[in-house]
């Protein structure tokens, strides 16, 4: 499965995604910067993304906890989610995301 | 003129890894001061998953991020380690071959013959909100943390957040602002229900105000804030308001660190494996903070790290002193440091 990931300077990767995987550990696996400061403990809210549309719709609805996150997240938008709580699987082939501004990281 | 504390280690950061340094250090008979921008020890442990549950801890199937903090104090207390909460080491300067003096944001000097860089991802700093020309309103009229309650009495105070800081600060300056409103983008809130509670009887005694919505902007002049223009469902509004206290959460930033005269290698100071050692000699840096190949950033490596820094520093601190190495479980001498014998 491929997943699709713009960086910070708007260059779409191409990743191979991992069924299993979570999309922030592909994402930081592929050298993409991405902050990702807590290591994927949906503590922090810096492996945010905007998810595409056509995809955004298929997650599972965002735990309490990462809605506060993104509540604190000042470039929230209404397709945002933590890449972190993105679990990966054949059904999300294709996923396309934006790595937010607060959560662009050195690659 | 402050006076110097002289000890012999100093420690930049109290996560995990600069505590475990200390039982390391102490057990070689060295001293150590820590200093850590948070008002706690545990660094990530305690400020972005302290009820996380860790499986990669050897012999802990499973533990908390605090309750491994709570663990580390009790395996470090025997060493009495000094602590420097709420403070940024801003300054460190080389003394020829006496080591070091470090300066803190709060004026303390430490002088020490070995400093230990354990600073993880870098110092937490509050999350600044993306408002245009907010930077001039810094310290004068907006600020990210209360410092002094007085510069908020009689003010028109704007609060922004739906977290415990939030909530505790506008329950303690609701009594002496002229007038408080809180701003949260939902009507969920992330602190103790109690607080929250407390909060909800005095919008409905109408002795504060809560507003549904986000900040958009910021209006005032020399730094001097007039009006808060908020974002709300219900359309656009403008508060007039002398005081904004942004409570985003906290965010990391390598800080200080970069001016040190370090080696860095992708904002990470760059040691060898054997001794963990910076490119300045006597200074050292373990845990997330440092980069080496083959590096993996684990808690467990932190540890290794510090082991071995610690026979490294000591060499250096007595040069002429025999280094013997042992065990806690056989030895009598480390036993009677940890206390554990007469």
């Amino acid at each position: 499965m491929k997943i699709f990931v713009t960086d910070a300077a708007g260059i779409e990767h191409e990743l191979e995604g991992l069924d299993g995987w979570r999309a922030m550990e592909v994402i930081r696996d592929w050298g993409v910067g991405i902050r990702a400061e807590c290591g994927g403990a949906c503590s922090c809210a810096t492996c945010h993304v905007y998810v595409d549309a056509a995809h955004f719709g298929q997650l599972p609805a965002a735990s309490d906890d990462e809605e506060d996150l993104l509540c604190s997240a000042l470039d929230r938008r209404d397709n945002s989610r933590l890449s972190c709580q993105i679990l990966l699987s054949e059904a999300l082939d294709g996923l396309r995301v934006t790595i937010a501004p607060s959560a662009a990281g050195p690659a | 003129m402050t006076e110097e504390i002289a000890t012999d280690v100093v420690i930049i950061g109290a996560g995990p890894v600069g505590l475990f340094a200390v039982f390391e250090l102490g057990l070689l008979d060295l001293r150590c001061h820590l200093v850590d921008i948070l008002d706690r020890p545990g660094g990530q442990c305690a400020e972005l998953y302290p009820e996380k549950p860790i499986y990669d801890i050897p012999g802990f199937p499973v533990v908390t991020g605090q309750g491994l903090v709570d663990n580390l104090m009790q395996q470090i207390a025997p060493f009495a380690p000094e602590f420097h909460f709420s403070r940024m080491v801003t300054g460190l300067e080389r003394l020829g071959d006496e080591g070091f003096r470090v300066t803190t944001d709060d004026g303390e000097v430490i002088r020490a013959r070995i400093v230990v860089v354990a600073a993880g991802g870098g110092s937490f700093q509050p999350k600044r909100p993306p408002l245009d020309g907010i930077e001039a309103f810094e310290g004068k009229s907006v600020f990210y943390s209360v410092r002094r309650m007085d510069d908020f009495r009689d003010q028109d105070v704007v609060i922004v957040g739906g977290g415990d800081s939030a909530l505790d600060w506008t329950l303690n300056l609701e009594p002496i602002a002229r007038s408080l409103t809180l701003v949260h983008r939902r009507d969920e809130f992330k602190a103790a229900p109690a607080s929250v509670n407390k909060m909800k009887e005095l919008v409905a005694d109408g002795r504060i105000s809560f507003q549904l919505g986000q900040i958009a902007r910021i209006e005032g002049e020399g730094g001097q804030l007039n009006h808060v223009h908020l974002t709300t469902k219900a359309g656009d509004l403008s508060i007039p308001s002398t005081r904004l206290l942004p409570f985003f959460g906290l965010t990391m930033r390598l800080g200080p660190v970069a001016d040190w005269g370090l080696e860095l290698n992708d904002n990470l100071i760059a040691v060898d494996t054997e001794k963990f050692e910076s490119s300045v000699p006597g200074i050292f840096a373990i845990g997330d903070i440092n980069a080496y190949p083959g590096k993996l950033k684990l808690i467990l490596s932190g540890f290794h790290e510090a082991a071995l820094m610690a026979q490294a520093a000591k060499k250096l601190a007595s040069p002429n002193e025999r280094l013997v190495f042992q065990y806690t479980t056989s030895s009598t001498k480390l036993q009677r440091k940890l206390g554990v014998v007469g």
